[in-house]
């Protein structure tokens, strides 16, 4: 059972620590942002996609970069709480492994959505003026990717043995989720070759791209309900995993 | 009814076998040290006492709770100290306080107080809105021995309280512990390779090596059963006829030929005669048997000699301890 006095304690405490790493905080900011302005600035001129101009067209995607990097390197960051012995105090607080859980999700959860608002709030001012009746949508949306993906990183990191494991992480799980979601591109163009429409229909992380990009832009690929169902679905299993996750670690010497 | 009840308690790692089927009980309101070179299984057990490990068999009753079966019940009823610090760097001191009295459930009333009171305890209060990445080591232990006992536990498990201190912060720590479990009746279980530390603050003491529990009493109890007195001779001894002399109960050469100890029965009433006996002598030291003694007659090696106060380990401290 879970003690919610117990959720918020934890919560609490990722909050605080948040707003006192400055540097990570600073640090997260810089890669969105680089490829918004450069990546999307050099682009854009030359490119349109679906008769949006390239910069507008990848912002949803960016925006969903931002989520899926701070939310899983949150959850894979337990690793060092593991390590350097913090979280050795909440496991032996007579509060269940759940507790713990969701406490730390809704922590990761928290410190993404921060970064993800400013973001947000930028690209409004620089890039896309959308309609603001869909903001409390958008943010909707970008919390249901967050709780995916901090989930996904806790499982991660509850399940590493090392920190070494970090550049394995990048490459074969935040790259890959990145690629495919179709950030970068049209994942319902016809020109699309077979392969790369086939995958980025199994990457969760497409659905969280359309549904962005339909709010934001206009322009989705999949009916807008299917990519909330598969969001929730995600999360829900993900969260299924970290639980059990949580339940079974023990501490590493 | 025993604070802790453990039988043949063993863990594994594969084939290493870090606790090998240990059984000990520990009565209420004790303070019972496991004393042992790194290494010996001190951790590993203090970690399956407090549900953070589990035994791969065996059993543990603590505060009346089977360890396996009932954890949560076990974990309201202790605290633990660990022996690398954890408390959190980027919370302040109150913060990290706080933070505890809200996993151990304590309404906000009750813990404002014993927050306050823990500590004056403990000699923070002037710091205690500070972060922790600006504490000493021994403010971190402090802190830590604060926390542990925040929410009035019946059992506390102390894994090497002043590893890596100094002397100084190392002597006031002993004297909370001492007054706080005498206090409150808190049953404190400590591990420690420190001989001084387990003398001078348990009520008894199991000795541990490689796993086993080797012996176990009360400091006196430990020393009697190896003799009383130890005398210390430099110089040109006569080793066949040492092994005459009949109140001679055990004789250890120093590694380096430069001394032996003799372990001997009332050297005070036997002494002149053992003397006139011994060969030729440059000089002769007595004293009182330590645990030290102890601990080389039951293990076959001193609590010294397994290198933990190696320059390396030294340093690895510091650095775990900042």
């Amino acid at each position: 059972m879970v003690s919610i006095k117990g959720i918020y304690a934890i919560w609490l405490r990722e909050v605080k620590v948040y707003f006192r790493e400055k540097e990570r905080v600073i640090a997260s900011f810089i890669s969105p942002l680089l490829w918004l302005f450069i990546f999307g600035g050099g682009l854009g001129g030359s490119i349109s996609m679906n008769g949006v101009d390239y910069q507008k067209f990848i912002f949803p995607g960016i925006l969903t970069m931002s989520v899926l990097f701070s939310s899983i390197f949150f959850g894979v960051y337990i690793i060092w709480d593991r390590k350097l012995d913090f979280l050795k105090e909440v496991l032996v607080a007579p509060v269940s492994r759940s507790t713990v859980f969701f406490g730390k999700l809704f922590g990761g959860i928290t410190d993404s959505m921060i970064q993800g608002l400013v973001l947000l709030t930028l690209g409004y001012i620089f890039f896309v003026q959308f309609s603001l009746i869909n903001l409390i949508p958008i943010l909707v949306v970008m919390v249901l990717i967050a709780w995916s993906m901090v989930a996904l990183g806790l499982v991660i990191g509850a399940n590493m043995s090392t920190q070494e494991g970090f550049g394995l992480v990048q490459n074969f799980v935040i790259w890959p989720l990145f690629f495919f979601s179709g950030a970068l591109f049209d994942v319902g163009s016809s020109a699309l070759p077979d392969f790369l429409k086939t995958l980025s229909q199994f990457d969760p992380l497409t659905y969280g791209v359309d549904a962005l990009r339909s709010l934001i832009i206009g322009y989705g690929a999949f009916p807008f309900y299917l990519d909330i169902v598969v969001l929730i679905a995600m999360g829900v299993i993900c969260s299924y995993l970290g639980v059990i996750s949580f339940g079974r670690m023990q501490q590493i010497k | 009814m025993a604070a802790i009840e453990i039988k043949n308690l063993t863990k594994k790692y594969g084939d290493f076998t870090a606790v090998n089927g240990i059984s000990f009980s520990i009565k209420e309101g004790e303070i019972f040290g496991l004393l042992g070179p790194n290494g010996a299984g001190k951790t590993t057990t203090i970690s399956m006492l407090s549900t953070l490990l589990v035994p791969t068999s065996g059993k543990a009753i603590v505060a009346g709770h089977d360890v396996m079966k009932e954890p949560l019940e076990v974990r309201r009823n202790i605290g633990i100290v660990f022996q690398e610090p954890s408390v959190d760097d980027l919370l302040t001191g109150r913060e990290n306080l706080q933070l505890h009295a809200m996993l151990y459930n304590m309404d906000e009333e009750t813990a404002t107080e014993r927050i306050n009171e823990m500590l004056e305890l403990v000699d923070l209060k002037d710091k205690a809105d500070n972060l922790v990445r600006t504490y000493s080591g021994g403010m971190r232990r402090r802190l830590e021995i604060a926390r542990g006992l925040l929410h009035t536990p019946k059992i506390l498990f102390l894994d090497e309280p002043t590893l890596g201190l100094d002397p100084a912060s190392r002597r006031s720590i002993w004297n909370y512990i001492e007054n706080i479990t005498k206090e409150k009746r808190i049953t404190t279980i400590l591990t420690t390779h420190y001989l001084e530390e387990a003398d001078s603050l348990c009520d008894r003491i199991a000795i541990i090596d490689k796993g086993k529990i080797v012996i176990e009493g009360t400091s006196d109890e430990l020393k009697n059963t190896i003799g009383e007195d130890v005398v210390r001779i430099r110089g040109n001894v006569d080793k066949k006829r040492l092994q005459k002399i009949k109140c001679i109960k055990k004789i250890s050469f120093d590694s380096n030929g430069k001394y032996v100890d003799l372990i001997v029965e009332n050297a005070a009433r036997n002494l002149q005669k053992l003397l006139s006996m011994v060969g030729e002598i440059e000089s002769v030291e007595v004293r009182r048997v330590s645990l030290d003694d102890v601990f080389l007659h039951y293990t076959g090696h001193s609590i010294e000699e397994t290198g933990n106060d190696s320059v390396f380990s030294r340093i690895a401290t510091y650095r775990t301890t900042r």
